[in-house]
């Protein structure tokens, strides 16, 4: 009994109300007689397609800097990685290739100006990553109508400037997600797609394994006894920021070709929210997190999102109500996770 | 009224099996400056806490023995009771706000006010400010404690003198003051200063307001106190008036204490044996520990302590020398100077630390025991990595080998390699520091308080450990430490430090009195202990 109790205790109450409310839906969805494989298909299509973006908190969260609002840093890499990429005429395999290494140069430019800023503002972190997330896009809403971008497919079809939302057709888009694909029990899984989020995880798995991954998760859980074992805290909150700033920008373009439009301007603005949501209801807190959050949360948060919306206007018939839900669930994981940042160190 | 303004009758305190007080007996009478003196963990603060009913006592449940108050027993749950009963407190960190006055301060939340309009419909916390009136008591309280200080003056920006005379002044100008508490009240004063804070502490004596004062300046105690109690261990050694005192005699009474070194033999004379470590003029800017310029040698194979009381600089000079503070001046190892400010360079030469501050800087808690032992030598030395190319991987396997060993040979109690740091009890804990630090395989070994706050047997192996290190595997070791016993058990060489410098450097077989009279700051002037030979 006791043992169950510290093993629910260390599950985490907010996360067995989830795990319930995702079961409710489920069983919800088959009692209302709604297609649950093509719902379930759509859960398994959004998780790699989320997931990277998730599992950029991981780095930010282990060197210090806490929950990375910011990661719409590495968002505008990677869109301006696949402006490029496309800009250039590259397509296919190439092309995402291209645009993950133009996003990941941009991504350790920004990533590094970023960290050394958060160096400097020690203690409100996530103040103003949060509010340099969101200046971050509203500049660039200006830098995509200015930028010289020529190809017909991406500006409009008047004067300069690029379109909000960019069909990436004939480029790469799903190209991962179409890689082996295959169906089971009216259930698509994109395989390529899973195998490049598990790929992603197991890199940062054996990242945060190697000398300077162990070093940088001394250096954000307890920075003296870093500083006492020889290691700049400093350089290591830069390097967790740089590394999660280009997942970030790798996320986004997983996300992009899977969603197969790339969405410019203010699309990426609360997208680090439903990041940090996410890894939160996985069981990360500001302070540690792991691969299994990452996997966990995206898995629970997508899953809610995908079903909530048929299920509530099956019972409902209200509109939008399903989006406030979203809304809800995002921010109050986020205000939970944060009222708890002290708690459970000692 | 009773003949004792204060009586603290047979008090008793443990924290958790740990007996802090032991059958503690104070007396004080109206107009008597009772000295209360100890050295660090002697159980001053204690007892002062159960007087003021702080709530740490009563949530570590309570304490044994009766506190009597102008004949009454005591009804002080909280120092807010301790304030209306008459019991002020002047405090060692400065209570002030430094964006308000003089008057301000002294006056803060007793404010003398006028009705007005508004008072009169939204009651009295309306009224306005007497300031004329306010000013004239703030300054009549400072007059009483013998400051000239204007009233109107902004705190922040006067001398830390002052500061302390405002301290005193506010608990002057509080209304049927019996009893004021001055907890070690000239540590921040020059000597002027403290001259003139004896006089006003006699001046406030002789109105009738018992003082009981806690200081380790015995020279302050016989010139001030009219009786002396002494506490050691927890238990009270002594209570004597002040003539039957000296200087000496409070020094040996405050420190006196067996000392068994049987299983170390005589401390060795190792002056022959190369320097292995030199500092001159070393300045370290920690807080609370500043080193203000300290020079000494160590030999090559000696155990050296460094004590001292609290604050007064020894913790600072590891700290310093391993870059976790600001360091200036000159520290050579082995011939070589080393790179002050650069914790990596220091480690890399061979030095090793193992902190005072066990939960803070020398462990992560949250991480296993294994991953804490080995994480400096993987870090400072690329220990326990595979490697493939540019990828470097921990070594699973030989930290888990390397972690079991160590559990085995310090005897760290725990439910296996992978168990949390911090679910350790503190003796654990620590020997998961040392295990740490001699993972690095050190040619010389910092170990700052060792053996604070962890049980006597944890301590006892930890010691040994160490003494064993130095003797087996020839590793100089640098002991800082605030329990003298301790050094004075394992040590071959024991440095003072008062206030920043070396006071003397002693042999542990050195009297109590000369121990006594170093550490609180008195310089040697026969010569002979200074240059260790003694």
């Amino acid at each position: 009994m006791e043992k169950l109790k510290r093993r629910i205790k260390e599950f985490g109450l907010p996360r067995i109300i989830i795990l319930a409310f995702f079961l409710f839906l489920c069983i919800m969805a088959i009692v209302r007689d709604l297609n649950f494989p093509a719902l379930l298909s759509n859960v398994i299509a959004r998780m790699p397609m989320d997931g990277v973006l998730v599992l950029a908190m991981v780095p930010g969260i282990l060197c210090g800097i806490g929950l990375n609002f910011g990661v719409s840093i590495g968002i505008i890499a990677g869109l301006l990685g696949m402006t490029i990429s496309m800009e250039m005429g590259a397509t296919g395999l190439v092309g995402l290739l291209v645009a993950i290494a133009i996003s990941t140069a941009f991504s350790t430019l920004f990533g590094y100006g970023y960290g050394a800023a958060l160096n400097r503002m020690k203690g409100s972190e996530m103040t103003v990553s949060t509010y340099v997330g969101f200046s971050v896009v509203a500049l660039m809403c200006i830098g995509w109508t200015l930028l010289p971008f020529k190809n017909p497919s991406m500006v409009y079809a008047m004067g300069t400037g690029l379109r909000p939302t960019i069909s990436m057709d004939g480029y790469y888009g799903a190209i991962l997600d179409n890689f082996m694909k295959f169906e089971i029990a009216g259930i698509t899984i994109p395989t390529g797609s899973l195998l490049f989020l598990l790929g992603m995880c197991l890199i940062v798995w054996l990242f945060l394994r190697s000398k300077t991954g162990i070093a940088m998760r001394a250096a954000g859980s307890n920075p003296l006894y870093a500083e006492a074992s020889g290691i700049s805290v400093n350089k290591m909150r830069i390097v967790g920021t740089v590394i999660s700033t280009i997942i970030g920008g790798i996320g986004i373009i997983v996300y992009s070709q899977s969603y197969g439009f790339m969405q410019l301007y203010n699309a990426p603005r609360m997208m680090s929210f439903s990041a940090i949501a996410a890894v939160l209801i996985g069981g990360a807190s500001a302070s540690k997190a792991s691969i299994s959050n990452v996997l966990l949360g995206v898995f629970l948060f997508q899953g809610i999102l995908v079903l909530s919306l048929p299920v509530v206007n099956d019972v409902f018939k209200v509109q939008n109500l399903s989006e406030i839900m979203r809304i809800i669930i995002t921010n109050g994981i986020i205000i939970y996770a944060l009222t708890r940042r002290k708690g459970g160190a000692s | 009224m009773s003949e004792y303004v204060l009586e603290m009758l047979n008090i008793s305190k443990e924290y958790s099996g740990n007996q802090v007080l032991k059958d503690v007996t104070i007396k004080v009478k109206p107009g008597e400056i009772h000295a209360l003196l100890g050295e660090n963990g002697a159980g001053k603060s204690t007892l002062m806490n159960i007087l003021f009913g702080m709530p740490v006592i009563s949530s570590t449940g309570g304490f044994g023995g009766r506190v009597i108050i102008d004949g009454e027993e005591s009804k002080i749950k909280s120092p807010n009771d301790a304030i209306h009963a008459g019991i002020g407190m002047v405090h060692q960190e400065f209570m002030l706000i430094p964006g308000f006055t003089v008057t301000e301060n002294i006056k803060l939340n007793r404010e003398i006010t006028r009705p007005n309009m508004a008072s009169r419909i939204f009651g009295k916390s309306m009224e306005t400010l007497d300031v004329d009136a306010m000013t004239k008591d703030a300054e009549a309280a400072l007059k009483k404690v013998g400051m000239d200080i204007d009233a109107y003056a902004e705190v922040a920006g006067l001398p830390v003198g002052h500061m302390q005379f405002i301290e005193i002044a506010r608990e002057v100008d509080k209304r049927g003051i019996k009893l004021l508490v001055f907890d070690e009240p000239t540590a921040v004063l020059t000597e002027q200063e403290a001259a003139t804070l004896i006089k006003a502490m006699k001046e406030l004596a002789s109105e009738g307001i018992a003082i009981l004062f806690i200081t380790h300046r015995l020279d302050e105690v016989i010139e001030a106190a009219d009786n002396i109690t002494i506490l050691r261990d927890g238990v009270q050694v002594a209570n004597l008036p002040v003539a039957e005192a000296t200087v000496a005699k409070l020094a040996e009474l405050m420190i006196g204490r067996e000392v068994d070194r049987s299983a170390m033999g005589e401390p060795r004379d190792l002056s022959n044996e190369e320097v292995v470590l030199s500092l001159k003029n070393l300045t370290v800017d920690m807080p609370g520990e500043e080193v203000k310029g300290v020079s000494f040698d160590v030999y090559k194979g000696e155990i050296f302590g460094i004590g001292g009381l609290a604050g007064q600089g020894k913790l600072g000079i590891p700290n310093g020398i391993m870059g976790m503070y600001h360091a200036d001046g000159e520290v050579v190892f082995e011939g070589e100077p080393i790179e002050l400010n650069n914790t990596k360079k220091a480690l890399s030469r061979g030095l090793a630390f193992v902190s005072e501050d066990r939960r803070g800087v020398g462990l992560l808690l949250e991480e296993s025991i294994e991953d804490n032992i080995v994480f400096t030598a993987m870090q400072a030395k690329n220990e326990f990595l595979l490697k493939f190319g540019p990828i470097t991987l921990k070594d699973s396997g030989k930290i888990r080998r390397h972690a079991n060993d160590m559990i085995n040979l310090l005897d760290i109690r725990c439910t296996g390699a992978t168990q949390y740091a911090g679910r350790l009890s503190g003796g654990n804990q620590q020997k998961v520091c040392v295990a740490k630090a001699i993972t690095l395989g050190p040619k010389l070994l910092f170990v700052s308080e060792p053996t604070r706050g962890i049980d006597i047997g944890a301590k006892k192996l930890v010691l040994d450990f160490l003494t064993k290190l130095n003797r087996e595997e020839g590793v100089t070791v640098v002991m800082v430490s605030s329990e003298l016993v301790e050094l004075k058990t394992v040590c071959d060489r024991i440095a003072i430090v008062s206030e920043g410098k070396v006071n003397a450097i002693m042999k542990p077989t050195d009297s109590d009195v000369d121990f006594g009279l170093a550490m609180s700051g008195y310089k040697k002037n026969k010569g002979g202990a200074e240059d260790g030979k003694a």
